[in-house]
């Protein structure tokens, strides 16, 4: 009886996580036989997840995606700082970033700060390209350009057992304090609940270091100083039921977080600290409820309510003191079925709605419908394909300043895959997909800036590679894939600020146009030597040129758009003995500009990390611990990814986690 | 075998990469100028101050040298390499008192003070949130939008701060209107444009009249929402602009003038409809542009003229008749060489952006044009 129950919580476990569950870089050496040889996804994901995670454990969401392919990090330092990501130069509004399977949103300005989300909780971390392939999924998660699929842990009981606590703590560089606890509890057979709380303080102080030379080679100035008012304290708690029904399961799900910090602000002359201060408070519940109605018929229904709350003040006395609070509502409802036709062809639809509010700064709210439909469709083991199509209507209503048009956009993507041979192991994979991204509410409203007349802005992707991979079960060689990928993408009608005349008062316009080529390319090896040594090692690298072809009179015409690196490439290395694990990572961000001309004054240099962790796990009686050491920017490297935002030296953490 | 090809690529990505190098002071470009050299040019040359934009750490100093006939871009950091994130964040006033360059630099919160022929630092006056600059007497007088703190945030007056040009030490300070802007010196008189651009739609509508010898605002004269401008004529009178409240209520000029002989008061004494962003007085005669947005069309719309100051009528529509004003996207500053007349304008661009500088001749042709630093604003002359 028991046996069974953890069947089924191991079966509903990988249903949750479908997102990593195909991931054919799993690291785990048992599963790599498995999955390398399951041709399930058209396109499959770049995943973290397992032991890879656990090295990047202390570290937030952003962190972690760094390590994916044609993935750019815009981070403006410290634990607290702003941390966004975009994919394929496409923008950070063409990002959807689910947690647990629903969307996180922010109607107000589009962007995700992913440095506030914690690998702490975290069960695997994937990002897709153009959409999750998977044709069961809400209206929605058609419409993104690129999707990051954040799936929290969930409770796993091993036989007769009921309850499971895990606490960890953290403590390092920036007076960095971090305590975590985990309970697992088994309420029945089929339903348990989870809970993880987390409080995290950092006073965010570093050094960092601005140093010149002269051409001749003299030293011009070197100075180092201590980034201020870059502190954080927040509190995280996140709580689940997950229930298991005869054909079909049921979550429910609750998180709040709530953070003050300090915005540590641009470095300039004359300016070393800044006094700006930021409150978050995110609430919000989510269920979902999936069920198997006939053999042929699957229903799946998603919900979610949340509540943003922000403050904004600014306390810096050389500036005109502010103090602003936004509220942001949103209500979401998704219900999606699918159909298997035919054994090998099926067919998919849900409808999603959503209702965003913002209020006290201003005051507007929007409604959005999509309605979807897709369809799979498989040849034996050589051929997979799928389309889906998606339509957006968003009503605008009215608000106190001036009215918006509704608006309508239809999507379309198809993606594709063969595997021409039984062996060797090679995919061919190809997908088109249009995509967009709404006007914010910022884009549209803001005081003086906001346009209302203004369109979605739409991303399309033309994408081609291919996937090989070789394993073994013998020797010491045991794994190595390679995937790569071209794509060229444009962005129409892409929503800028253009100037009004004076400095600082701006509108938006669907103004620009940029095109991008690009080519990723990542790898895996796997060597498992004499004496248990495992050894892994992971490789991705990115070329792109994103050129902005809005206006050829621009003296910027056909220039590479800000903070885009033509080269990017980050690497694992990952060495196992007997619970014993050392990591090593590199991260390579070549050079870029600043701004949208590429002329020496805003050339930015390339910059390069090392970081090294060491992790023990060990059991003392029934405990169950880990331990970890790492230390980051290991050559102390002084950079900034954002202009005047300097990132921290070397710095070091270290953790403890006890399991019972 | 298969690890070779893996190692191969490895390789072949790492060879196209670059590696971080020292990095360099910011560098000084030159580009010749049309024309060659003039060597009995005076004023010998122009400073231009670049603005850069918020948070981009970018203000720059650029060199027109007439003499020699060349543009030196981004002076100011090859000149002083020691100075620590260079000349700084946004600098919105460039003034000569003396043989000292004065650059107020708003986002640094600072004035910078060089030598005016070899722009060597001599040091700085930090005044938060500085917007500009005049001299008298051997003192500065410097507005700032921020005066002194105050309990309702929402009336955070602006100031006056006066400073020894001796010392470079704040001598004075002087409660104004709301987030002043340009200054004027009269005789005794410091006359402030407050626009009070904080408390959109309240906008302040007054310019301060300052007792300089005594630091102390005498009067308040009404004026007109969001004052940004304001400057005198040889005839003892001040040309204002407003911005007006950029939607319905359209950028203006007033003219300010003793209220009778024996009254030292000045009051409005005309409303010019003429919408007006920037202004320079040359001889009897005003140049001026002025970009406003139009709503219906989506972009600006940019006028030039001229107007007689005796007469205060517009007697021009453009100062520029060779067709080439269509290549300013926006105007973002103007001078006028005193000497011969040659027009100078200023194009920012996108704001984000290289900007560039366009000089005319007397006759509105232009003459050359230059690429300068990002948001290109404000000049001034430097004699030998």
């Amino acid at each position: 009886m028991n046996r069974n129950t953890i069947f089924i919580l191991l079966t509903g476990f990988l249903c949750g996580t479908a997102a990593a569950s195909t991931a054919p870089d799993s690291i785990n050496l048992d599963e790599v036989t498995v999955t390398a040889q399951t041709y399930k996804d058209v396109i499959p994901a770049q995943t973290l997840k397992g032991k890879e995670l656990d090295a990047l454990r202390t570290h937030s969401v952003a962190d972690a995606l760094r390590f994916f392919s044609g993935v750019q990090l815009k981070d403006y330092g410290g634990v607290g700082g702003i941390k966004t990501v975009n994919i394929r130069s496409m923008g950070t509004n063409h990002m959807g970033v689910y947690y647990n399977g629903i969307e996180l949103g922010n109607a107000q300005n589009g962007q995700v700060d992913l440095g506030k989300y914690s690998l702490e909780n975290i069960e695997s971390v994937s990002l897709y390209n153009g959409q999750k392939s998977e044709i069961f999924q809400s209206a929605r998660e058609f419409g993104s350009a690129g999707s990051i699929y954040l799936t929290s842990r969930f409770p796993l009981f091993a036989e007769g057992e009921k309850a499971r606590l895990r606490a960890s703590l953290r403590a390092g560089s920036f007076d960095l304090f971090d305590a975590s606890v985990t309970f697992d509890y088994r309420l029945s057979h089929n339903v348990s609940f989870s809970f993880n709380g987390e409080w995290l303080t950092s006073s965010g102080k570093y050094k960092f270091r601005y140093r010149r030379v002269t051409p001749s080679g003299d030293l011009a100035y070197d100075t180092t100083a201590v980034r201020q008012n870059g502190d954080i304290d927040a509190v995280r708690f996140e709580a689940g039921l997950h229930g298991f029904l005869n054909r079909g399961r049921w979550k429910a799900f609750v998180y709040h977080y709530n953070s003050e910090r300090g915005v540590p602000g641009a470095i300039v002359n004359n300016v070393w600290r800044r006094g700006e201060r930021l409150w978050d408070r995110n609430t919000f519940v989510q269920g979902m409820w999936e069920y198997n109605v006939t053999p042929r018929w699957d229903m799946k229904i998603n919900a979610k309510y949340a509540y943003d709350y922000t403050r904004y003040v600014n306390n810096d006395d050389k500036l005109i003191h502010v103090d602003n609070i936004y509220k942001q509502k949103e209500v979401y409802l998704s219900c999606a079925a699918k159909v298997i036709v035919l054994p090998n062809w099926e067919w998919s639809a849900a409808y999603d709605f959503q209702w965003n509010g913002l209020s006290e700064y201003k005051s507007v709210h929007r409604t959005t419908h999509w309605l979807s439909t897709a369809t799979a469709f498989s040849l034996g083991d050589c051929f997979k394909a799928q389309a889906s199509a998606l339509l957006t209507a968003v009503n605008e209503e009215r608000r106190d300043r001036d009215e918006a048009p509704d608006k309508f956009k239809f999507t379309p993507g198809v993606f594709m895959s063969v595997k021409p041979f039984r062996r060797p192991n090679l995919v061919v994979r190809a997908f088109y997909k249009h995509s967009y991204r709404m006007p914010t509410f910022n884009d549209l409203y803001y005081t003086d800036m906001g346009n209302a007349y203004l369109k979605p802005e739409t991303a399309i992707q033309y994408n081609a590679g291919l996937l090989y991979d070789i394993s073994r079960s013998k020797g010491a060689f045991r794994f190595f894939s390679i995937g790569t990928d071209i794509y060229y993408n444009e962005v129409r009608d892409k929503i800028v600020a253009y100037p009004k005349g004076q400095q600082f008062r701006w509108t938006m316009l669907n103004l620009g146009k940029v095109h991008i080529r690009g080519i990723d390319v990542q790898t895996q090896l796997t060597f498992r030597l004499p004496a248990e040594i495992d050894l892994t090692g992971k490789f991705q690298y990115t070329y792109q040129e994103a050129i902005d072809v809005t206006n050829p009179a621009d003296n910027y015409y056909r220039h590479q758009i800000p903070y885009i690196p033509w080269h990017s490439f980050s690497a694992i290395c990952m060495a196992g003995w007997r619970g014993w694990t050392l990591n090593y990572s590199y991260i390579y961000t070549g050079e870029r500009y600043n701004q949208q001309e590429n002329i020496r004054y805003n050339y930015t240099q390339p910059w390069y990390t090392s970081d090294l962790s060491l992790l023990k796990e060990f059991q003392i009686g029934k405990v169950k611990m880990r331990a970890t050491a790492e230390i980051n920017n290991l050559f102390s490297q002084d950079y900034d990814v954002i202009l005047n935002y300097p990132m921290p030296k070397r710095n070091y953490r270290f953790g403890l986690t006890i399991e019972i | 075998m298969k690890t070779s090809r893996y190692l191969i690529i490895a390789m072949m990505c790492l060879a196209a990469v670059s590696c971080r190098e020292d990095e360099l002071v910011v560098p000084t470009e030159y580009d010749l100028i049309p024309g060659g050299p003039q060597p009995d040019a005076q004023p010998i040359g122009m400073y231009l101050l670049n603005e850069g934009n918020m948070g981009s750490n970018k203000a720059s100093i650029d060199f027109v040298d007439f003499r020699n006939g060349y543009y030196a871009r981004n002076l100011y950091a090859e000149r002083n390499p020691s100075v620590i994130k260079e000349l700084g964040d946004v600098g919105n006033d460039i003034q000569i008192y003396g043989s000292r360059l004065y650059a107020v630099i708003n986002c640094s919160h600072k004035v910078e003070v060089m030598d005016a022929r070899t722009l060597r630092r001599i040091g700085q006056i930090d005044i938060p949130n500085c917007r500009y600059i005049k001299f008298s007497r051997n003192h500065a007088y410097v507005t700032s939008y921020v005066g002194p703190v105050q309990m309702d945030p929402n009336a955070q007056a602006g100031a006056v701060y006066q400073v020894d040009t001796a010392s470079l030490q704040v001598t004075g300070k002087c409660t104004v209107g709301y987030q002043p802007d340009e200054l004027e010196i009269m005789g005794e008189y410091i006359y402030v444009a407050n626009s009070g651009g904080y408390r959109a739609p309240n906008y302040d509508r007054t310019v301060s009249v300052v007792e300089r010898h005594g630091m102390k605002q005498v009067r308040k004269i009404p004026v007109g929402i969001n004052l940004h401008r304001i400057r005198a004529d040889r005839y003892g009178k001040l040309w204002v602009t407003s911005r007006g409240d950029y939607n319905g209520v359209h950028s203006k000029l007033f003219v300010l003038e003793k209220e009778s002989k024996w009254s030292s008061d000045m009051v409005v004494t005309d409303t010019l409809d003429i919408p007006c962003t920037e202004m320079c007085i040359h001889g009897d005669s005003l140049y001026f542009y002025s970009t406003e947005w139009n709503y219906a069309l989506e972009r600006n719309n940019i006028t030039y003229g001229i107007i007689d100051i005796r007469t205060r009528r517009q007697v021009s529509e453009s100062f520029i008749i060779d067709g080439t004003a269509a290549d300013i996207e926006i105007p973002y500053g103007i001078s006028i060489n005193p000497s011969n007349g040659d027009i100078y304008v200023t194009d920012a661009k996108n704001y984000v952006s290289s900007g560039q500088l366009h000089c005319y001749n007397r006759y509105g042709r232009r003459k050359w044009s230059v690429r300068t630093g990002d948001i290109p604003a404000h000049m001034v002359f430097l004699y030998e």
